[in-house]
């Protein structure tokens, strides 16, 4: 389809409230099927700035909802006063947590401690606290600023130390969630232990020992679009709710409740997603938006600025991690001991189901039949924090990559060959006991990795002088090749893919086949959130395989159809992929079976042939043509709903940590490349190399996509981004862009990609989930490789100029 | 708020003159921030937009001046004067971004005044004197005396920036700025050096280190001391290292900085030392016509 074609498809179906009523694509040229790196259909839209957001939300009489938040971390309200926010004119609502309207006043995605609105007590920076609705943005925020909040300061509890220590404050006093049976104090959110083989004894075999503490810095995802989104009050007293959101169906169950309506009396749509990396699995705006479009009775819409932003998901957990590694003088490992303390903030979010991560990945893709593990999560007055790509496994990974190179170092053995004599394969068994079965090629990405020719040494000399672009400090023009040193670093990860821990996780895909005007066509329904990964361009490819058509129309995520689970945990390729490769097969064997019923007698091959359909057609194995699916099908459409569950996993026994948790392994390798003026600490990664097993490649340009876009997140933490919360306060220092740094595109190195494709026989096409293993090892290769350059020990990330030189 | 349109300067001299709380506004890239974060509420906005001249340069070879229109953005700055004025054209680049450069200008740096803004040490290594108008006549205030504290400067409420004049560069100027990124940062600490030889000085400027924007001066003297007693303006010979070395020490003691979330104080010290030995080398060589060390981006 041409620019001006797609264009005009998105927009005639585009409803008012700016949501596209469906993408269609066709194929040109190609197939359009699996395995082709067909494109996108929001992408020339992205790029030229048309595609409708959520923030572009609009509906005719709107008002404009907004959030007043805490201004300190720990207080207990003494009062609200809302009366001259509500006189204020244009002012339509002021809600508080006494204007709840049912008696579930909490919601959460594991664990329901998170109050729609602060009840007697503020438990982080930036919390809500109340709601106004008013005619315009401006009035909306100036109103909920004449809203009166009186805190009374409590002490604050900011890490492991001051949260248990003898009296230290609760930050949630009556627990009663299914994990405070068992941990070791309130303010631990959950704890897991895996114990495995014994690490005691295996530790007198060791003829290395090598101890480190990690520290690993709050990193935030920084999607680009700001929360926000669309209630719209329904003439059945019920709400229609337009939202960027990474999972309608969970937001759906814990939105519900808390109106105080059925579910299917809250509509919800996708609407345009920018980014999200984990940071909407949590809610945001949803509750709020609804609660004000009931009570006033209008549309209400609410858009965080970015500012708001900070205070408006979850982070990555920040992490301490202790570590112990022992090895043979033959570079075998003979144990691992690590305790992994997560800080989760001030309300669970998916806190329980990141420990777990961090603990059943926390030694990586080696073999070590003696572990000790410890990982925790605990409850501080610091911002909430939750998932975001790499999921608990980025912090582990970051910690023990570091121990890896300390133990070659200290066995005077080569990094990548030390890694590969202890690398797992598959049939290896993780410390959970579970057997890895199917590929796990660890050895061979790095040495995929390492294969790659390295760029250029002085690579910013022209014959015209130093390019500044090319070295550390960019165009700021702080050196021009002085104190500059290169360094190599290597590191490789290990990351699950789909919901764990015995989740009953399935998606839902809804296909219909139909002929319109002598073309076979077809339509796929999925509650999918598409954020960005790709899914929609996905899910049309495996249509087109599956059904032989060419046109496909993907329509709106919404509510209407079955849940897809989340677009996190690198899953969905994989299930919704799955459930729509599942569904097209039940629908081609509908399809098959009216062709047999009109036109069983006329060829033979009907009753024996396998038979497929490709091109438009009804084909035999053979490839003869039997007959035009539009044919087949003259009037009647063929339209199912199916549900697609991956294997099913086990928890992890509590004490032990032993279980079946995990559905599939993915496994990526990173070789850095970096040039440190070592006089200013300053970095520039000049080449990032990757090398990661995608089982199959369903559209190569995406996973080169995801691949290099998971590398450029690890980067970031690697040398420049992390939320800094005062320690004293427990208030966020830097919620800007300002200040906040991601990297710019001439921080972004090239990023040359070895993509390797060895079947899973258990997932769909033998595909593997790969949008996190990425993330993963791509920030300890970078600091792998500015210790080479500085000989620092660096314990910490993101490194920061002072770090390097020492000033 | 009102929004005051003048057509001409002379509308918008006398504009704010009735209006002295008004808020002029240029580029927008620092006054728009401002009012999205509601952190100012301005009763009026005054828009120099419509005022051609204010986006004009003038480079008199006969007076050895440059005449910078306060709203000539930072992209043509990049591109027009880089032979006249080489530190402020490279600090020019270190600004923002593409779009930020062909929107803000100098004009808007100095009405911020932000310690953190990058003309400024170029202005102040340069000599640069501000044009500030108002109803009631044109003053020319020397860069040295506008910062007056943390993001105020030496204008009357009555008054508007016309243009900033510097004299055309009679020696190599550097300019040199750490972030913690390659692009897109707002400075932990920035310094800019000029050469001065028909008077035999250097100047200084120092970025993001003390409340304000600051010279060096202890360093400024010693270097012009060093270099006369061993008669190096003439020999152009190779500057002894340990000059090299008590510069950058005085440029360090010179400054004022804190700890922030950018960065420490004692980071900011020795990184302003670093910058200081090199950007010195750097003009120093280029003095001596030794090499070609002028950055391509
Ligand atoms: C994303 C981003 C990145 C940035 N990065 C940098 C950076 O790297 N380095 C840097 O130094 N700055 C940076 N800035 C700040 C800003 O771009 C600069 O300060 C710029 O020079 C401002 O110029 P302007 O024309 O946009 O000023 P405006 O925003 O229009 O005005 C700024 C101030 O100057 C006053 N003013 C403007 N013109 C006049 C005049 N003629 N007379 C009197 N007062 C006047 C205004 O009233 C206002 O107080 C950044 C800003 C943004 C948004």
């Amino acid at each position: 389809m041409s620019t001006a074609e797609q264009n005009r498809a998105a927009e005639g179906g585009r409803t008012p409230t700016g949501v596209a009523r469906g993408l269609t694509q066709g194929a040109t040229g190609t197939r359009g099927g699996i395995g082709e790196s067909t494109l996108r259909p929001d992408g020339v839209l992205k790029v030229t700035g048309e595609f409708a957001y959520s923030s572009d939300l609009w509906h005719e009489d709107m008002l404009w909802g907004h959030t007043l938040r805490s201004t300190v971390a720990h207080a207990r309200i003494v009062s609200i006063d809302t009366a001259e926010a509500l006189a204020t004119p244009g002012v339509y609502a002021v809600l508080t947590y006494d204007d709840l309207p049912t008696e579930v006043r909490h919601y959460g995605l594991e664990i329901r401690d998170t109050p729609v609105l602060a009840h007697g007590k503020v438990r982080h920076h930036g919390e809500p606290v109340a709601l106004v609705a008013a005619d315009h943005p401006e009035t909306a925020r100036r109103a909920a600023a004449k809203i009166r909040v009186v805190y009374e300061e409590l002490p604050v509890v900011t890490d492991e130390a001051s949260a248990t220590a003898p009296g230290a404050v609760l930050v949630h006093e009556d627990r009663d969630d299914h994990h405070s049976g068992h941990v070791p104090h309130p303010n631990i959110v959950h704890r897991q232990p895996i114990v495995r083989g014994d690490a005691d004894a295996a530790a007198r075999r060791a003829d290395v020992v090598v101890r480190g503490e990690y520290v690993f810095g709050m990193q935030d995802q920084a999607f680009l679009g700001p929360e926000s989104g669309l209630a719209v009050p329904a003439e059945d007293g019920g709400v229609d709710l337009y939202v960027a959101t990474q999972w309608l169906h969970s937001d759906l169950r814990q939105i519900a409740p808390v109106l105080g309506l059925p579910e299917k009396k809250v509509r919800m749509t996708l609407s345009g997603v920018g980014g999200a990396f984990g940071g909407r699995e949590d809610l945001s705006m949803q509750i709020h938006g609804c609660l004000l479009a009931l009570r006033t009775g209008k549309p209400v819409k609410i858009v965080y600025n970015r500012f708001e932003s900070f205070f408006g998901h979850v982070h990555r957990h920040p992490a301490k991690l202790t570590y112990e590694h022992g090895a043979t003088r033959e570079g075998k490992l003979t144990h691992v001991r690590c305790r992994i303390v997560l800080d989760g903030g001030a309300y669970a979010s998916s806190s329980p189901a990141v420990v777990g991560n961090a603990a059943s990945l926390g030694v990586g893709p080696y073999v070590v039949d003696d572990v000790d593990i410890e990982a925790l999560a605990l409850y501080t007055n610091n911002p909430p924090c939750g998932a975001m790509r790499g999921f608990g496994a980025v912090q582990a990974c970051f910690a023990y990559e570091a121990q890896m190179d300390k133990v070659a170092a200290e066995l005077g053995m080569d990094p990548v060959e030390f890694r590969q004599r202890n690398a797992m394969e598959q049939g290896a068994v993780m410390p959970t006991g579970q057997v890895v079965d199917s590929p796990a090629p660890v050895a061979e990405l790095l040495r995929r990795v390492k294969a790659m020719p390295l760029p250029p040494e002085r690579q910013w000399e022209t014959t015209e002088g130093a390019d500044v672009r090319a070295l550390p400090g960019g165009l700021s023009n702080t050196t021009h090749g002085e104190g500059v040193v290169r360094g190599i670093g290597y590191a490789v990860g290990i990351k699950n893919v789909g919901f764990s821990e015995g989740f009953d996780d399935y998606s839902t895909a809804r296909v219909r086949i139909e002929a319109i005007n002598g073309e076979a066509v077809a339509t796929v329904h999925t509650a999918m959130a598409e954020v960005g990964q790709g899914g929609v361009t996905v899910h049309a490819q495996i249509a087109r395989s599956e059904l032989g058509v060419t046109q496909v129309t993907i329509n709106p995520a919404d509510t209407q159809v079955g849940s897809a689970g989340s677009t996190s945990a690198s899953r969905q390729t994989y299930m919704t992929g799955g459930a729509v490769k599942n569904t097209c097969e039940a629908v081609r064997e509908k399809v098959l079976a009216i062709g047999r019923r009109k036109f069983g007698t006329y060829h033979p091959a009907w009753a024996t042939a396998e038979l497929l359909l490709e091109d438009g057609h009804v084909v035999t194995d053979g490839g003869e043509k039997l007959a035009p699916i539009a044919e087949v099908l003259e009037d009647e459409a063929v339209d199912l709903e199916l549900e697609f569950r991956h294997r099913p996993t086990q928890p992890f026994d509590l004490r032990t940590g032993q279980g079946n948790g995990h559905v599939q392994y993915s496994f990526a390798a990173h070789r850095a490349v970096v040039e440190v003026d070592t006089e200013l600490g300053l970095v520039k990664v000049v080449e990032l190399a990757c090398a990661q097993d995608v089982g199959k490649a369903l559209n190569p340009l995406s996973v080169a996509g995801q691949i290099q876009g998971g590398s450029t997140q690890g980067l970031g933490v690697a040398v420049m981004e992390e939320i800094v919360v005062d320690p004293v306060t427990a208030k966020v220092r830097n919620p800007s862009f300002t200040d906040y740094l991601i990297p710019t595109i001439l921080d972004t190195p090239s990023m040359p990609l070895d993509i390797l494709e060895l079947a899973d026989e258990h997932a769909p096409y033998g595909l593997r989930g790969i949008g996190e293993a990425p993330t993963l090892s791509s920030t300890p290769a970078v600091l792998a490789a500015i210790r080479q350059a500085t000989g620092l020990e660096l314990n910490r990330t993101p490194v920061r100029p002072e770090h390097l030189t020492g000033s | 708020m009102e929004f005051l349109r003048p057509a001409t300067w002379q509308e918008a001299v006398a504009a704010k003159a009735e209006h002295p709380s008004a808020v002029p506004i240029a580029g927008g890239t620092d006054v728009m921030v401002e009012i999205n974060f509601d952190h100012r509420r301005p009763e009026h906005l005054l828009d120099l937009g419509r005022i051609p001249e204010l986006s004009e340069f003038d480079t008199d070879s006969g007076s050895g001046t440059v005449r910078l229109g306060a709203s000539v953005p930072y992209s043509r700055i990049m591109e027009h004067l880089r032979t006249q004025a080489p530190g402020l054209a490279l600090a020019s680049h270190t600004v923002a971004s593409p779009q930020i450069r062909n929107r803000g200008g100098v004009g808007g740096n100095l009405g911020t005044a932000s310690p953190a803004g990058d003309a400024h040490p170029a202005l102040l290594a340069g000599g640069a004197e501000v044009e500030a108008v108002s109803v009631r006549g044109t003053r020319l205030i020397p860069i040295d005396d506008f910062y007056v504290g943390v993001k105020r400067n030496a204008l009357a409420p009555d008054e508007l920036i016309r243009a900033v004049r510097l004299k055309t560069a009679t020696g190599p100027q550097q300019f040199s700025k750490v972030g913690t990124r390659n692009a897109m940062v707002i400075a932990v600490c920035a310094f800019g050096i000029a050469l001065h030889p028909e008077v035999r000085q250097v100047r200084t400027g120092i970025g993001s280190a003390a409340p304000t924007p600051i010279r060096a001066r202890a360093a400024e003297e010693f270097l012009a001391a060093a270099l006369e007693e061993a008669g190096l303006w003439e020999s152009r010979a190779a500057l002894p290292p340990a000059v090299a070395r008590q510069f950058a020490t005085l440029v360090s003691g010179a400054a004022n900085p804190i700890d922030d979330v950018r960065g420490t104080a004692s980071y900011r010290r020795h990184a302003l030392g670093v910058m200081a030995r090199r950007t010195l080398d750097w003009t120093w060589r280029e003095y001596r016509g030794a090499e070609r060390t002028e950055s391509c981006a």
